[in-house]
């Protein structure tokens, strides 16, 4: 299987993941499609771990799998991330009542 | 064709099709339902890439622990497709297609002729014994610190979602 087709769907999820963020307002779905953008860049991660193990694999057998660590680590941030980020959405709509990330440009004054 | 491209395309389209659902549906519930095949869908294409700690790590973090917090707070807040907020205006939505196409383009038109192959099912950086050697002998500071991270999560979602008293 040509790499590219890996690239081309990673591709995909981000550019639906960008769709996805610009015109909605429910800070939720705004959330749920940076999980996406995540997401894409872990397959992507994944596909050039596994390409450069298949060209440098015979000299150094392990290579690669750095990336795959990478991904883990990505996994734990994000992990990290969404339970703070529902926190403040919690709070968001109990302020509120609404999850409406228009609500949210009254921090400018 | 053989049932491995077979089974590359298939998760491809469920994958794609999920994530489209995500954006296009209007009630949170039915997105979150979608986000949660679109993972499953990913994880296949892990076992395929013979990543398979991944693939279970992708299952059980983000379709199992993730999704499940997304549901909760959906459901304790009670959206639905009719508390859903309008969309922001036509602009946006084109500005963000028009800008979202052309990095695709400029990536697509970057990568177009390399000539890398990835084989299936074959390797072994994927499985828990390498990459847990790696883990645990390379990168074992960073593996500490995520732990000090999750901490310090915690207590910041504790204390954002804590009632004033």
């Amino acid at each position: 299987m040509p790499f590219n087709y890996y690239f081309f769907l990673s591709l995909a999820f981000f550019f639906i993941g960008i769709i996805g963020v610009f015109p909605r307002r429910n800070a939720i779905i705004i959330f749920m499609c940076i999980e996406l953008m995540l997401n894409a860049v872990n397959l992507l991660l994944v596909a050039f771990s596994k390409m450069h193990n298949l060209q440098l694999g015979l000299d150094f057998p392990n290579i690669g799998s750095e990336a795959q660590v990478f991904v883990f680590f990505i996994m734990v941030v994000a992990a990290a991330e969404v339970s703070v980020g529902l926190a403040i959405i919690v709070m968001l709509y109990r302020n509120t009542h609404s999850v409406d990330v228009n609500f949210l440009n009254r921090l400018k004054n | 064709m053989s049932v491995t491209q077979l089974l590359f395309w298939f998760l491809s389209f469920l994958a794609i099709g999920g994530a489209l659902m995500v954006v296009i549906s209007r009630n949170p519930v039915h997105s979150i339902l979608f986000l949660i095949i679109t993972f499953f869908a990913i994880s296949g294409h892990y076992i395929l890439l013979n990543a398979q700690f991944l693939a279970i790590v992708n299952i059980i973090v983000y379709a199992g622990a993730i999704m499940v917090l997304f549901l909760f707070v959906v459901m304790l807040m009670n959206l639905n497709a009719d508390t859903e907020p309008p969309h922001k205006s036509k602009y946006l939505l084109y500005g963000g297609t028009i800008a979202g196409a052309s990095l695709m383009l400029v990536l697509v038109a970057a990568i177009k002729q390399s000539s890398g192959t990835i084989e299936f099912k074959t390797g072994n950086i994927g499985l828990i014994n390498t990459l847990g050697k790696t883990l645990f002998t390379d990168y074992v500071f960073p593996f500490e610190i995520s732990s000090v991270l999750f901490l310090s999560a915690m207590i910041g979602a504790v204390v954002i979602s804590k009632k004033e008293a």
